[in-house]
């Protein structure tokens, strides 16, 4: 037996089991129906969902691009400071926050489409439902139970395989989405424990490589004073000169 | 003949293209059950291209059963392999 064909006996032995729960076949229709609304509910959840964990992987990127740029820019500096170590620090930071930039921007190009796949399908759900409805409504008034029988058949399993369908697609999109969210709980940890940390946002704290730069301009400030000092200019000269550390420190 | 594709929706096929789509079947159920994935890749998206190129989608608010049920484009073979022991299902 092939393959579609098992695939599709999975999904009729499943819309069976729908059809055999009731006695009186017109309410097959009405239970069908019902379950039909408890999953367009559902799928719209799951779309709110996704969409939320799509944020805040959006708002990771960002935060992870901040340090990124901030890293490169530190790297800069230690290079003009002539400390090619720090700066090799700096870079490699970077290429690590690089890599887990790369890696969120897959995920997040797969969440889109998980998204707009679970979108779609909430769309065809919502028009098989309303025919579904209009459908049950015309067997109900037109025929008697026994009639109503071979017609509810094919109803009944045609919305029951787009049901298994969409039912699929949901619980694949919860899987991505739970498989990101615990992703972004490590991004997010890894964010705090100051491994990437901004640290040239205002009164926030520092991180190392900041801190070794800030104690390298400080200390060419106090060797141009001191070199002052020794050529025997007097401390108000000191204080007007242009001290040549302070160009460092804006560059 | 109808046949879905998951996540894709119906497609009506004419019933002559049966026996093309059977030698794609042979194919894609070999590779999943000797679980060889890039095999199972490719005979997957040949088959999903042969449907789509045979068929015309099917209206939005028809409701009726389909013959075939295939995996969606970027279904990976172990999905498959749990849809298809899912239920218990003889292989055969």
């Amino acid at each position: 037996m092939g393959m579609g064909k098992r695939l599709s006996l999975i999904i009729k032995s499943k819309a069976n089991k729908l059809l055999d729960k009731h006695e009186d076949p017109r309410e097959t229709l009405d239970y069908s129906y019902e379950k039909q609304l408890e999953l367009l509910t559902q799928v719209r959840r799951g779309v709110a969902d996704v969409a939320t964990s799509r944020k805040r992987l959006e708002i990771q990127i960002q935060q992870l691009q901040t340090s990124a740029d901030k890293l490169q820019a530190q790297a800069q500096q230690a290079v003009a400071a002539g400390k090619d170590d720090l700066a090799r620090e700096a870079l490699t930071r970077r290429a690590a926050a690089n890599a887990q930039i790369a890696d969120l921007q897959s995920q997040h190009t797969d969440l889109q489409a998980q998204e707009a796949k679970l979108i779609d399908a909430s769309q065809k759900l919502q028009t098989k439902v309303d025919a579904f409805r209009t459908r049950k409504e015309t067997i109900k008034a037109t025929y008697t139970a026994a009639e109503a029988e071979s017609k509810i058949g094919e109803a009944v399993s045609g919305i029951s395989e787009e049901m298994g369908d969409v039912g699929l697609a949901m619980q694949r999109a919860e899987d991505k989405t739970q498989q990101m969210q615990a992703r972004a709980g490590a991004v997010d940890e890894l964010l705090a424990s100051g491994a990437l940390e901004d640290a040239t946002s205002i009164g926030g704290p520092k991180d190392d490589i900041q801190a070794q730069l800030d104690s390298l301009s400080a200390g060419n400030d106090v060797d141009a004073e001191l070199a002052a000092l020794k050529a025997g200019k007097s401390p108000d000269a000191i204080a007007s000169a242009p001290a040549p550390a302070s160009e460092e420190k804006q560059s | 003949m109808i046949v879905r594709i998951l996540g894709e929706g119906q497609l009506e096929l004419p019933d002559d293209s049966l026996d093309d789509l059977n030698v794609l079947d042979v194919a894609l159920e070999e590779a999943c059950e000797t679980g060889e994935h890039d095999a199972f890749a490719a005979a997957l998206t040949a088959m999903l291209s042969r449907v789509r190129e045979l068929g015309k989608p099917v209206a939005d608010d028809y409701l009726g059963p389909s013959d075939l049920v295939l995996p969606s484009a970027d279904a990976s073979l172990a999905e498959v392999s749990a849809l298809l022991t899912e239920e218990g299902l003889i292989p055969g």
